[in-house]
């Protein structure tokens, strides 16, 4: 069976997965490229969990079909499980034992033998970093190590498809660059990505293709570049010294953009949206020939709730909050 | 992050061939007595709970029972290593339990093996510690007085006996261990059904004693065929009918309880 001619490395056709009345996934359909990184942006319960425990083979979809790697999710889930590899939201490696076992258990899983499970873990805790780890029981390990050693448990034999659930959700910045360093390395190497994640910031950084969930239903999809531009908002912030200069900047800034500037005269200052960042430099550039001092701007990145207040109309919702439920 | 060696590490090497159901089987064994090597104390309840049983129950009711504590201990040690082994297959479902609140079992569901090495090596472990706490209690009863009137290949015999029962009934509780979403669930319901199976047998008393209807109940309690040919073979007298009946108790267990627990293992929301 040659399955490499596929194209696609998720193919899914009008997935559903109800759970009683509430359908956590409602009819998603989607095709994922090989070799690329996919992120599936959106709030905590959009059903994204939902969708890559589907595509895992860990639920059987309500409604719907898909295919994995070219291999049916129904007909063929231990072909689809040969080719996947996941890393879950929550511990997805044993607590109680230490990070060089868990490498070397699951090497023994996947057919490594002693020796080369072995091998394969030393090599690995070198690579992500962990060496002085490796004898540690994990539920000692930091978050950051934590990711890392998920993630080392999902590469051990290279999946071509690795699904990560929110891989950065709580890091802080610098184990969150090294995950996606981590993830970078992997697609160069030929492996695809499939992540979930709440960051629109992360989406922009990874995915080569974004898709937007809400409420089980994919709401956008498209390049980073693309949703960006639909979305439109990028907010100028200028603040100034007194009234004066803000009065005249309301009035220079008048029929300059097409959205009307918010003024706040209580932090003395004027934010404008909008969808071409030159324009900035430009607004900026004006308030210096009028000779109006600026005491501070910045540009504000658009975050997932501008993406679901566009797309939507209506601000992003929790469902049930940090429940891992979806 | 050294990205040289993270590359390399990444490279796709060839994939090894599928590994066996048995390999599979006896790596998640490893991983249990890995866990018990950082967490001895889980081995509490295959050490002292035997130990506390055995001392309560012999000096509890000998005298009243038997009239003597000696006497009845040599009655009343094969009941209550059943009892016993039985009530801590129970902690096999509640290990079980946590294990997939935790989420590592996404992965291991995740992974191209023989599916049910996840629980079958999870059980291979148990026996091992069924094995330990029957050797204590046995021990133990040996230093307190108990003789074993068919010697040493009579108690190794009904050893067999009630580790391949208990291997049989700990599926019950590792189907449970899947459906029931709380521990404190699942505790209150294996205590509910563990206190009446194994207290209404024959592991304390001669059923002859007790009323007409309480008799019925006890006769054809699994727990009270094992029993009886544990004492029958550790004191050497004929219990090829309760081997059969036990065999075909477990047989059925296994065959329906495995089945639903794989049934419920594949299909978990």
């Amino acid at each position: 069976m040659d399955h490499s001619n596929t194209l696609y490395a998720v193919e899914a056709d009008h997935l559903v997965k109800a759970f009683g009345k509430e359908r956590a996934v409602d009819g998603i359909s989607l095709k994922v490229p090989k070799g690329i990184v996919y992120g599936f942006l959106g709030p905590n319960g959009a059903g994204k969990t939902t969708m890559i425990r589907m595509l895992a083979t860990l639920l059987k979809p309500t409604e719907g079909q898909a295919k994995v790697m070219g291999y049916d999710l129904a007909k063929e889930a231990d072909e689809v499980r040969q080719s996947i590899s996941l890393t879950g939201q929550f511990a997805s490696v044993d607590e109680e034992i230490s990070g060089r076992e868990n490498l070397i258990f699951i090497g023994r899983l996947v057919g490594f033998s002693r020796k080369e499970a072995k091998q394969r873990a030393d090599e690995l805790l070198a690579a992500f970093n962990l060496q002085d780890a490796a004898k540690r029981q994990v539920k000692k390990y930091s978050g950051g190590m934590r990711r890392r050693i998920d993630i080392a448990a999902s590469i051990i034999t290279s999946p071509e498809l690795l699904f990560l659930d929110e891989p950065t959700t709580g890091l802080d910045p610098r184990s969150r660059n090294e995950v996606w360093t981590v993830i970078r390395a992997l697609v160069k190497n030929g492996t695809t990505v499939f992540l979930t994640t709440q960051y629109l910031e992360e989406a922009d950084q990874l995915a080569d293709l974004i898709g937007v969930i809400d409420r089980g239903v994919l709401i956008a999809e498209g390049t980073s570049a693309e949703l960006k531009s639909s979305i439109g908002v990028r907010s100028l912030i200028i603040e100034f010294e007194d009234e004066r200069d803000l009065n005249k900047a309301e009035s220079i800034f008048e029929g300059m953009f097409t959205q009307t500037p918010e003024v706040d005269r209580g932090r003395l200052s004027i934010s404008v949206t909008m969808k071409d960042q030159s324009k900035a430099a430009k607004a900026i550039g004006e308030l210096a020939n009028h000779q109006i001092a600026v005491k501070d701007f910045s540009m504000q990145q658009p975050s997932l709730d501008d993406v679901f207040l566009t797309i939507t109309g209506k601000p992003a919702k929790e469902k049930g909050g940090e429940s891992n439920g979806e | 992050m050294e990205n040289n060696s993270l590359e390399k590490s990444i490279k796709l090497q060839k994939r090894p061939p599928k590994a066996s159901p048995m390999s599979a089987a006896l790596t998640f064994a490893w991983r249990a007595l890995l866990r018990i090597r950082y967490v001895p104390e889980q081995l509490f309840d295959v050490t002292v709970f035997p130990i506390i049983f055995l001392l309560m129950f012999t000096y509890l009711f000998g005298g009243a029972i038997s009239g003597s504590t000696g006497e009845y201990l040599d009655f009343v040690l094969p009941g209550i290593l059943v009892m016993t082994v039985a009530m801590i297959t129970m902690y096999t479902g509640l290990d079980l339990n946590k294990d997939i609140e935790k989420g590592v079992f996404d992965r291991f569901r995740s992974l191209p093996i023989w599916q049910p090495a996840v629980l079958v090596g999870a059980l291979l472990v148990d026996v091992v510690r069924y094995s330990l706490a029957a050797t204590i209690m046995i021990t133990l009863g040996y230093i307190l007085g108990f003789r074993a009137e068919a010697g040493f290949s009579g108690i190794v015999l009904a050893v067999l006996v009630i580790l391949f029962f208990s291997f049989s009934l700990s599926w019950i509780w590792t189907m449970l261990g899947i459906i029931v979403r709380s521990e404190k669930a699942l505790m209150a319901i294996s205590m509910m059904l563990l206190f009446p199976l194994t207290f209404l047998s024959s592991v304390f008393v001669d059923p002859s004693t007790m009323p007409n209807w309480l008799q019925h109940f006890v006769d054809i309690n699994p727990i009270t065929f094992v029993v009886d040919a544990s004492r029958g073979l550790i004191h050497g007298y004929d219990v090829t009918s309760e081997l059969l009946i036990i065999t075909y108790i477990s047989v059925g267990l296994i065959a329906v309880f495995g089945t639903l627990t794989m049934y419920f293992f594949r299909n978990k929301n």
